[in-house]
């Protein structure tokens, strides 16, 4: 499973969705994931990739929602950055 | 002012989860103590508690819902549920927004500190679950109280050790007399039954390795518990009118400090509470018929509540029904105090005396009518719950019969 696969199938089962149903594009918010829900989300990734992904929820970053990461490509970029930089 | 009954009673207990287990187990001084199973033991010395067996979590709460909520919440909740269906109370959206929820609470999410503590310096582990602190923090049971039933009136946490459950009934007693709020959600949880908290316990040495023995002489310490008890507490004027069932009249509650000891306990401070609410009850102590003790099983507590009763009572003393209830249930800390007046209430309701169970022989100085190991029918007008907290801290709930 690559990068992406893992975030969504996390993402999937951390929020009860279907994982067909998360696109690059789609919402964290609109799929039913609150703040919490994204902290453990991004606990779950930190401990299956083993990295530190820094979350600094700044309202300067994320305007609308008060969440850095707010959609699963924005998330699954993030995490993939993370990942290469570890390995290089 | 508003006379105060409760109407309802929740109980997750080491004895059980219903009304029915819960009396049944006190009346015939069934105890629940036993070799602890709920965690590892090989690194303890005191290896008996009365734990609350085969609750499982995902019966009572959605995926979600379980993964924010420590078992000390998980146990208020439940309570606090049972509590309203047996209030048979209709909470609306105007109920909702002036009912007081008041939990009390010792020690917080003990089971997430230790199995967070434990990953950090034991597994060397760079980061804990985000929700430790949310799962922890010592007001999250009031919280999740008043967010699964949607009570959006004045709610927080006491926290007075032994005697947060009382502090917690008596304050929103209060708060309903004094027509505050029309309907309070109230009582206590605790789940402290971990490898790290029993370690501490042991190192102060009030621990007992068989079992709790109230009041007799070969008492050998103090056996910890868990669970919750919650009570509806409303206006009587209120509930007669809707026909609710009603256990008991909350009539007095008094509060005191000793200032003396961080961990003994001083008669002086126990009996000015004890006077404080037969003041606020304005009752006699000659008019009392029953003492819930606080009754821990140490060697100390017993001997100086023994004393304060005698200060309190005088010559009644020896007319005075006292038992405890932790040979049956441990000490539930937080909970204990909300075990105990949901026992003092349900005396008054049956008009019979739980006993004090794992009784063997008299004290010389704990000369009381302990009502040793069976029940006893008995005429009960008025009955005193005490609960002598660590810190010195006392609570005393007046209760009559309805």
């Amino acid at each position: 499973m690559n990068v992406e696969d893992e975030v969504r199938s996390t993402i999937a089962r951390a929020l009860n969705v279907p994982i067909d149903q998360l696109t690059a594009e789609t919402q964290l918010q609109d799929i039913g994931a609150n703040s919490l829900d994204v902290v453990e989300i991004i606990f779950d990734l930190e401990e299956k990739f083993d990295i530190t992904i820094p979350a600094q929820i700044s309202a300067q970053q994320a305007p609308r929602h008060g969440l850095e990461y707010d959609t699963v490509g924005a998330v699954a970029q993030a995490i993939k950055g993370l990942v290469d930089a570890k390995h290089s | 002012m508003n006379r105060v009954v409760i109407t309802g009673i929740g109980v997750v207990s080491p004895v059980g989860r219903t009304l029915d287990e819960f009396w049944s187990a006190l009346i015939e001084a069934r105890s629940s103590i036993g070799p602890i199973t709920i965690v590892p033991t090989e690194r303890l010395s005191a290896r008996i508690a009365a734990q609350v067996l085969d609750f499982n979590p995902r019966a009572h709460f959605e995926p979600k819902q379980a993964s924010l909520l420590d078992r000390f919440a998980q146990f208020a909740v439940f309570a606090a549920r049972a509590a309203v269906r047996d209030a048979g109370l209709q909470i609306d959206e105007a109920l909702a927004l002036e009912t007081a929820t008041i939990v009390g609470n010792a020690a917080g999410g003990q089971g997430t500190v230790d199995e967070s503590y434990f990953k950090l310096y034991g597994q060397n582990s760079s980061r804990v679950h985000p929700l430790t602190i949310p799962r922890w923090m010592v007001n999250a049971a009031a919280s999740h109280v008043s967010m699964d039933l949607g009570l959006k009136g004045p709610t927080f946490t006491t926290a007075s050790a032994c005697a947060s459950g009382t502090h917690a009934i008596g304050q929103a007693f209060h708060m309903v007399r004094l027509g505050q709020v029309p309907v309070a959600l109230a009582g206590g949880s605790e789940a402290c039954i971990t490898v790290g908290t029993i370690k501490c316990w042991e190192a102060l040495r009030v621990l007992s390795s068989d079992t709790c023995r109230p009041f007799s002489r070969n008492r050998s310490g103090l056996v910890l518990g868990e669970g919750a008890s919650m009570v509806v507490l409303e206006g009587r004027d209120r509930a007669l009118a809707r026909g609710a069932r009603v256990y008991a009249e909350l009539l007095g509650f008094g509060m005191s400090a000793d200032a003396f000891d961080i961990t003994a306990a001083d008669p002086d401070g126990g009996a000015r509470a004890m006077r404080a609410a037969l003041r606020d009850a304005r009752a006699n102590p000659e008019g009392v018929d029953y003492v819930n003790a606080h009754g821990t099983g140490t060697a100390l507590n017993d001997r100086v509540e023994a004393i304060a009763l005698r200060q309190v009572f005088g010559p009644h003393c020896d007319r005075l029904a006292v038992s405890s209830n932790k040979g049956v249930l441990g000490h539930g800390l937080g909970a204990a105090g909300a075990f105990e007046l949901a026992a003092t209430a349900l005396a008054l309701h049956t008009q019979t005396i739980p006993p004090t169970a794992n009784f063997d022989e008299a004290d010389p100085e704990c000369l009381l009518d302990v009502v040793p190991n069976v029940a006893r029918a008995a005429k009960l007008q008025t009955a005193m719950s005490n609960s002598f907290a660590f810190g010195g801290l006392n609570a005393v709930l007046v209760l009559g019969r309805a």
